[in-house]
C-alpha cells in the first residue's frame, strides 16, 4: 500500500501530472456521505468492495441505491517526459481519473495539478497544455480529416491561416495526407485513432491523456498507435495511458500505477513491478516422466533459500525461485548433461505483468473475451507463495 | 492476439522483447510520427490573442461561429438527411391534402389546403427539436462533446452554434416546404411583411424548442433512445390545431390542443398568411398572432435553465 506520496509542493515542474487524495463519488446524492474522512472510510471498507462488484462494466457511473467512490484518495506523481501507465481492472476508476485530470469532471475531494495548474481553480490553463484522446475516437465523422484539424485548431484558438497550416503539418506527421480530403467514417481503426492523434497535438500540448487508445483495434492498429506514442513520447511530451492491456501498458510505459478501487496500490517502474512481485525462477520442462526426479535433484541445488522445487500436475515441469538466474540456468544445465538427462526445455522466467496485477488487485485483469493467457501450466497456483517469499 | 507476450518458458533470461517489432513489420511504416508533431511545429502555436476578460465575448462568438460552420458543413455534405426530415411533414401534406382532404370539413366553404399548408409548416418547426436532440447525442456518444469540453474553447459555443445551425437549418426546411406548398396550390394572401413575419414566427417557435432539444439530448441515454423521442414528438405535433381545428375534438382533448404552442403558432401564421382560421371563440384561440411571440418565451424561460444546468451537470 506504499504509493509514492508526491511531495507537497513541485517547484521545478518536474511533474507534469501531481495528484493528490482525488476523490469521487458516483452516487444517487451527488455528495458523498459525510465529507469527512471517517464516514468515507468505512464505505471503502467492507460495503466498499459489495458496492464495487455492482457498479462494474458501467464504470460505476450509474450504481444503484448505494453510490460509491470512483476514486478513493488517488496519488498520482507522473514526472515530465514520460510514459506513465495507469492500470486496473474495471471499475477501478482509470476513467474518471483522467476525466477529472482533464477538466470534465469535477473531483469531490482531494487535488491536481497538470502542468502546473489546478484543474479546479484554473481549467482553462490546464486546457490549454493537455490533449486528451478518450475511449472513442473523437472525431466528426462527416467532416474531413482536414476539416476536423483545421476546426479544432480554430477552437484552440490559433486562427484560419495557423489552423490550416497546423491541420496539413499534423496530416503529414500522422501519415494522413492521402486521406486528408475523406470522411473519417471509411477510415480503418488505426487511421482513425490516428486522427483523433492529431487533434490532441494541436498545440502540441505538455501532456497527453490517453483513455484505453487501442481498445477495439486490430494488432495492427495497436502497432502503429504505439509506435506514434512512442514518437510523441521521445519529442518530449508527457503521456498519461491507461489499458487494461497489460502488455501494452508493459511496452509502453516507464512507470506504472496500479489502481485498484479508487486508490493507488502501488506505483513503479515495470520491471520493479515484476521485481516486487517475485524474483526470476527457473523452469525445467522433463522430456520424460522418469526423468523428474533427476531433474528436480539438480534444481534443488540452485534453489533459492533451499525453497523446495515444484513440479507440475500434468506436465514433467520442475521449476523453483532463483537469485542468479544466469548462474542457475548453466549450473543446472551442466549438472543435467552430466547425468545425462535429456530436458525438453530449459529457461529462467521472471513473472509477468498479469501475474503482478493478479497478485495486487486480486482479480485477473479483465478483458472480457480477449484476456491473454496468464500462464502455460495450468497449476500456475503452486507458483505464487514461493515469489512472494523473494 | 499476436501482441501477447510468449507466455513460455525462453531458454534464456529474457529481456522484454518488443512484440510490436513483428507486426510493425508490416508494409506501411506510414505510421511513424516525426518529433514535430509534438514539439519543433513550424506553425506558431501561441493563441492568436491574448487571452483576457475582454476577449472572452469575442471567442465566444468566433468559436460559436466555427461550430456553425460545423454543423453547416453536415447539412451540405448530407443533404439527403433534410429530405428524410422533410419526409414526413410532405407525405402528410399530400396524404392531408389528397387522400383525407376530401373528407375534411373545418368550416363552410374552406379550402382544406390553404387550413392544412400552415398547420404543416407548424408541425416541421414542432418535430424540429428531434434533430436537435439527435444531433446532440451524437456528439455526446462519439465522445465529441467531451473533446470540446477539454479544450479552452468558450464553453457556450458548444450549445450556441446548434442553436444557430439549427435556426438556419429549420429556415432551410421551410423554404423547401414553401415551394412544395406553392406547387400543391397554396398562397399567401398576406403583404410580404406579414408573410415574412409568419415565417419569423414559426423560426421563433422552433428556437425556443432547441432548448427542449438540447435538454432531451443530454438526457437520453443514446442514440436509440432518442429516435424513440417521436413517441413524444408526434403527440406534441398532432394534439393541436395543424390538421383539424379543436373545436371538432372531444372538449378536454380540444384545450389541450388549443393551448399547445404549435397551435397558437399555426394559427397565427394563418392569420398573416390571410389563410383561413380555426372557428374558435375562446381566449387562446382570439390572441394566436401575440401567443406565438409569447409561448416560445415561456419555453426558452424553462428550459434554457434546464438545458444550460444539464450540460454542466455533465461536470459532475
Amino acid at each position: 500500500m506504499t504509493a509514492t506520496r508526491p511531495s507537497e509542493a513541485d517547484p521545478d515542474g518536474e511533474f507534469s501530472v501531481l495528484a493528490q487524495g482525488l476523490r469521487k463519488w458516483y452516487g444517487p446524492g451527488g455528495k458523498p456521505p459525510g465529507a469527512g474522512g471517517a464516514g468515507a472510510d468505512g464505505t471503502s471498507g467492507g460495503g466498499g468492495r459489495d458496492s464495487e462488484d455492482g457498479g462494474k462494466g458501467g464504470k460505476g457511473r450509474k450504481s444503484g441505491r448505494t453510490g460509491r467512490f470512483a476514486l478513493d484518495g488517488l496519488d498520482l506523481a507522473v514526472p515530465r517526459g514520460t510514459v506513465f501507465g495507469l492500470l486496473g481492472p474495471n471499475g477501478a476508476g482509470k476513467t474518471t481519473a483522467v476525466r477529472i485530470l482533464t477538466t470534465l469532471v469535477r473531483p469531490d475531494g482531494g487535488s491536481a495539478r497538470v502542468g502546473g495548474h489546478d484543474v479546479r481553480r484554473e481549467p482553462r490553463a490546464v486546457r490549454r497544455r493537455i490533449g486528451l484522446t478518450g475511449q472513442h475516437a473523437a472525431v466528426d465523422e462527416i467532416l474531413s480529416a482536414r476539416q476536423n484539424l483545421e476546426m479544432f485548431g480554430r477552437l484552440f484558438h490559433l486562427g484560419a491561416a495557423r489552423a490550416r497550416r497546423r491541420a496539413d503539418e499534423l496530416l503529414e506527421h500522422f501519415a494522413l495526407t492521402e486521406a486528408a480530403d475523406k470522411q473519417p467514417q471509411g477510415f480503418s481503426g488505426g487511421m482513425r485513432r490516428r486522427l483523433d492523434l492529431a487533434a490532441s497535438m494541436i498545440l502540441a500540448p505538455e501532456v497527453l491523456f490517453l483513455d484505453e487508445p487501442t481498445t477495439g483495434l486490430d494488432p495492427r492498429g495497436r502497432s502503429e498507435v504505439w509506435e506514434s506514442v512512442r514518437s510523441l513520447a521521445a519529442a518530449g511530451t508527457t503521456v498519461l495511458l491507461t489499458t487494461h492491456y497489460l502488455d501494452e501498458a508493459d511496452k509502453l510505459s516507464d512507470r506504472i500505477a496500479v489502481i485498484d478501487r479508487g486508490r493507488t496500490i502501488r506505483e513503479d517502474t515495470p520491471e520493479g513491478l515484476k521485481r516486487a512481485v517475485g524474483g526470476a525462477r527457473i523452469e525445467v520442462r522433463a522430456a520424460a516422466p522418469e526423468d523428474v526426479p533427476a531433474v528436480v535433484r539438480a534444481v534443488a541445488r540452485v534453489a533459492a533459500d533451499g525453497a523446495e522445487p515444484r513440479t507440475g500436475a500434468e506436465v514433467p515441469l520442475v521449476h523453483a525461485p532463483v537469485r542468479d538466474g544466469v548462474a542457475a540456468l548453466t549450473e543446472v544445465a551442466a549438472q543435467l548433461r552430466a547425468e545425462g538427462v535429456t530436458v525438453e526445455d530449459i529457461g529462467v522466467r521472471r513473472p509477468t505483468l498479469d501475474e503482478v496485477f493478479l497478485r495486487l488487485t486480486g482479480a485477473p485483469a479483465e478483458e472480457p473475451g480477449a484476456a491473454p493467457p496468464p500462464d502455460p501450466d495450468a497449476d500456475g497456483s503452486t507458483r505464487s507463495p514461493e515469489g512472494a517469499a523473494v | 492476439m499476436t501482441a501477447a507476450p510468449d507466455p513460455a518458458p525462453s531458454a534464456v533470461p529474457s529481456p522484454a522483447v518488443s512484440p510490436s517489432a513483428s507486426s510493425s513489420a508490416s508494409p506501411s511504416a506510414s505510421s511513424s510520427v516525426s518529433p514535430a508533431a509534438s514539439s519543433a511545429s513550424s506553425v506558431s502555436l501561441a493563441p492568436r490573442e491574448p487571452e483576457g476578460r475582454e476577449r472572452r465575448v469575442y471567442w465566444a462568438v468566433a468559436d460559436s461561429w466555427t461550430i456553425v460552420r460545423r454543423d453547416l458543413t453536415h447539412l451540405v455534405r448530407q443533404p439527403a438527411n433534410i429530405a428524410w426530415q422533410l419526409g414526413f411533414p410532405i407525405v402528410s401534406v399530400l396524404l392531408f391534402v389528397y387522400v383525407f382532404g376530401s373528407a375534411m370539413d373545418v368550416g363552410e366553404g374552406v379550402d382544406y389546403k390553404a387550413y392544412a399548408m400552415p398547420g404543416m409548416f407548424a408541425m416541421t418547426m414542432a418535430f424540429g427539436f428531434m434533430n436537435t436532440a439527435m444531433a446532440v447525442v451524437v456528439d455526446r456518444e462519439r465522445g465529441v462533446t467531451d473533446r470540446f469540453r477539454s479544450m479552452p474553447m468558450a464553453p457556450s459555443a458548444v450549445v450556441t452554434g446548434r442553436g444557430v445551425s439549427d435556426v438556419v437549418h429549420a429556415a432551410l426546411d421551410l423554404v423547401v416546404l414553401a415551394v412544395i406548398a406553392l406547387v400543391v396550390g397554396w398562397r399567401s394572401d398576406g403583404g410580404p411583411v406579414a408573410t415574412l413575419a409568419g415565417f419569423a414566427l414559426l423560426l421563433w417557435l422552433r428556437f425556443a424548442l432547441i432548448w427542449i432539444g438540447v435538454l432531451l439530448g443530454l438526457l437520453v441515454p443514446n442514440q436509440e433512445a432518442a429516435g424513440n423521442l417521436f413517441a413524444v414528438a408526434f403527440p406534441f405535433g398532432m394534439v393541436s390545431s395543424v390538421f383539424t381545428p379543436p373545436s371538432a375534438m372531444p372538449d378536454w382533448l380540444g384545450t389541450v390542443a388549443m393551448w399547445n404552442p404549435v397551435s397558437s403558432t399555426a394559427n397565427a401564421v394563418r392569420e398573416l398568411f390571410g389563410n383561413p382560421l380555426p372557428a374558435g371563440d375562446s381566449w387562446i384561440e382570439q390572441h394566436p398572432v401575440l401567443m406565438a411571440w409569447v409561448w416560445p418565451v415561456i419555453v426558452t424561460a424553462v428550459f434554457l435553465p434546464l438545458a444550460v444546468r444539464r450540460f454542466q451537470r455533465l461536470g459532475r
